[in-house]
């Protein structure tokens, strides 16, 4: 009997040593992306399927940011998570506070004793992810940052000369004024306004959006985003939509058809719309840094990132982690962060793809597309710069844009939309640091 | 007047019922059940830890003076859709009723909008009346007029209202035809013959005898308005602009889906559950004696 059971449990573990070794860790790997961006993620996918035998990673997409993020919580729940998940920014505090349901991404590579840099990374795009004392939990994928977007063409058609100097809101005021003089509809318009004009503006002016270090040293933050400065831009974007120079087209990216199509002449909007706007202007157009208001002092400081990360779930077998540390250490090597950097806008991770971008030319053939990269990169991050950690952040921010829509259509002003609004998200920042 | 039918033993009706009973068993009681059990917690999103709060959600719901005023935007949203849905379909079928010619073809394409899911309708009527490139905001533009529902909160619970509305003219519409088939036309020569002319015979006779119809679509619909809009909601203004959209569904759903908040969502969901069981017992209690069956 004892002999027989010897032999059973001798063969069956003889059997699972040559399954491992036959069939390659699959991984599941789930995305948002669609289009042209996900013909990308696909192709470095296969890249890197075909460059090894050892893993193979299955991408899916799953919808939207929001979407993806749903499918994999509800997957998580039904204990059939993926092993990577795509993450938007605005998710990073509900994902970071789900211990249990993800696996850092310095454990992981540890773990797998992968070769494994993080000062690799651009600083301000790491920050976003990592720990206060310095361990990054997901790997930053998808980075972008807001520039502004110029119709050269519209500003010569109003008689303004096309490299006028736009380094300031002030500034900007005045080009609005003669946009609006000389018969242009739209001289404004932007997408993601909480993103923009509150999140990256406040970055920008070195100015908190929240307490507790923008939520990164802890979840009894509370937001801080209606200060005079904030409450002066604001006020300022209210008083140009009132006067017909800021054109409010909607709370996501729909100001990118008007400006696309040729209607309005600036556009606030990610750095990553480049290959849209490439694609579809048929003008003449430009990119600039983001303005700022010339008083306030430190500014510009450095703005921060919107986008994706790469999230690894728990449960998992840990050859499959093993897997998982390869593809990430593929997707970030230099040559697919270049690629990919240069076909998208979007920012490269590394110093190293940034580097290899300019020693290709990159950036002399397509003038303006280091504007992102600089603007990102020219200042070590602060506290009130390194990023935003909040939970029920894509609430709050839906919180911003109604009250923000209060301001542009002359409801109230900034500053009482502000203190709502404050008063609002406070509320909810409440909640999740009850839950968590 | 109700006629009963009444069986031998119970074995049969037991039977006949017990489908039905399982159905909502399944698909009702459980997940009301699961609903009000998990609006006293408040749960993580992963489902990792959930902490008992007895009724802290509902407090946490109440206290908030834009969750009171979303009441206000549901009731003014509700009653707009439902007679938006049910006038025009009435006036349609009363028309397609005359039809001597071509009834089939008229009837099949009226009926036709019903097929088209909520969120889809929606993408539709965005589009048309999209600020830029919508075919409806165009022309409004040419008569001097300046659309934009993406600040105006009049015109865009308009536009929700009447994306909301479209797809159940239809519905409303197959009812209220086949009520009218049903009228009985010896009642309504009688009147003609004495001199009672058509809108006349209408409001004294049809309409009366269309009741029981009018008010089981009355009901349907203020159910429908209550649960099943927030797909063109999400789609043409995701409750904005500022909350002039937001109604109670669709900030459950958004709450739960977009926000992860399960616990309030669920809350939510409890208290929606109350109004419209409320709402429809008020309307068997008082609106239904008036109905002629």
């Amino acid at each position: 009997m004892k002999l027989r059971n010897l032999f059973l449990s001798t063969a069956v573990a003889a059997t699972s040593v040559w399954t491992a070794a036959a069939s390659a860790a699959e991984i599941e790997f789930w995305h948002a992306f669609t289009g042209r961006l996900g013909e990308l993620v696909a192709e470095q996918v296969e890249t890197f399927n075909s460059s090894q035998s050892e893993h193979k990673v299955v991408a899916s997409h799953k919808g939207n940011y929001s979407e993806t993020l749903n499918a994999g919580i509800a997957a998580f729940r039904a204990g059939e998570q993926p092993n990577i998940l795509m993450v938007f920014e605005v998710g990073t505090a509900t994902m970071m506070a789900a211990d249990g349901a993800t696996k850092p991404v310095y454990k992981v590579m540890e773990e797998a004793g992968a070769d494994f840099n993080p000062d690799a990374y651009i600083g301000s795009v790491k920050g976003y992810y990592t720990t206060t004392d310095g361990k990054m939990l997901s790997l930053p994928f998808n980075s972008s940052t807001p520039v502004l977007w110029v119709n050269r063409d519209k500003l010569k058609e109003a008689g303004i000369d096309p490299d006028v100097d736009m380094s300031t809101w002030e500034q900007v005021g005045d080009v609005l004024g003669q946009l609006k003089s000389n018969g242009v509809d739209c001289p404004l318009t932007t997408a993601w306004q909480s993103w923009i004009h509150l999140e990256n503006f406040s970055a920008y002016h070195d100015t908190p959006f929240a307490t507790k270090d923008n939520g990164f040293a802890g979840t009894d933050t509370e937001l801080a985003l209606n200060s005079p400065l904030q409450v002066k831009h604001i006020q300022a974007m209210g008083d140009w939509a009132q006067d017909g120079k800021f054109f409010y087209a909607g709370r996501r990216n729909e100001g990118g058809a008007n400006f696309r199509s040729g209607e309005c002449a600036l556009f606030t909007e990610s750095s990553a719309g480049y290959a849209g706007i490439k694609n579809e202007a048929k003008f003449d157009f430009g990119v600039r840094p983001l303005p700022y208001w010339s008083e306030a002092a430190g500014a510009p400081q450095n703005t921060i990132i919107g986008g994706a990360s790469l999230w690894v779930m728990e449960g998992h077998e840990s050859d499959e982690y093993k897997a998982v540390a390869d593809f990430l250490n593929f997707l970030s090597s230099t040559d697919i962060q270049a690629k990919w950097h240069q076909d998208t806008g979007y920012l490269p991770i590394t110093t190293a793809a940034g580097e290899k971008t300019k020693a290709d030319g990159f950036y002399d053939a397509n003038p303006g597309t280091d504007i992102a990269v600089i603007q990102m990169t020219a200042k070590e991050p602060t506290a009130n710069s390194k990023g935003l950690r909040l939970g029920s952040f894509d609430q709050i921010r839906g919180i911003i844009d109604e009250e923000l829509e209060a301001v542009w259509s002359g409801d109230k002003t900034a500053q009482a939309a502000l203190d709502s609004a404050k008063e609002r998200g406070d509320r909810l920042l409440r909640r999740f640091e009850q839950s968590n | 007047m109700e006629k009963r039918v009444t069986f031998n033993g119970w074995l049969l009706p037991a039977a006949l019922i017990f489908p039905q009973i399982l159905i909502s068993a399944v698909f009702f009681f459980y997940p009301a059940g699961q609903a009000i059990w998990q609006s006293l917690f408040i749960p993580d999103p992963f489902g990792l830890s959930s902490r008992f709060v007895g009724l802290g959600n509902f407090e946490f719901l109440f206290s908030d003076p834009f969750y009171r005023a979303s009441f206000v935007t549901t009731a003014i949203f509700s009653t707009l859709v439902t007679l938006v849905s049910m006038i025009p379909a009435l006036f349609l079928a009363v028309l397609a009723d005359r039809l001597i010619k071509g009834a089939g073809a008229y009837r099949t394409m009226l009926i036709w909008p019903y097929a088209v899911a909520p969120a889809i309708a929606g993408v539709l009527w965005l589009f048309m009346f999209n600020t830029r490139v919508g075919v409806v905001s165009w022309y409004l533009g040419q008569l001097g007029y300046d659309w934009n529902h993406v600040l105006n909160e009049m015109e865009a619970m308009g536009l929700v209202v009447v994306a909301s509305s479209w797809g159940r003219i239809s519905y409303n519409f197959l009812f209220f035809f086949a009520a009218l088939q049903a009228v009985p036309r010896s009642v309504i020569e009688a009147a003609a013959i004495d001199g009672a002319h058509f809108w006349k015979r209408f409001f004294t006779i049809v309409l009366p005898l269309l009741s029981p119809t009018t008010f089981f679509l009355l009901v349907v619909n203020i159910v429908y308005a209550f649960f099943e809009t927030f797909g063109v909601i999400h789609t043409i203004t995701s409750g904005g602009p500022q909350q002039a959209t937001t109604i109670l569904v669709y900030k459950v759903y958004s709450d739960g889906f977009v926000g992860q908040d399960l616990g309030s969502s669920s809350a939510q969901s409890v208290v929606l559950l109350v109004v419209v069981g409320v709402l429809t017992v008020l309307q068997f209690k008082f609106v239904e004696k008036r109905v002629h069956y």
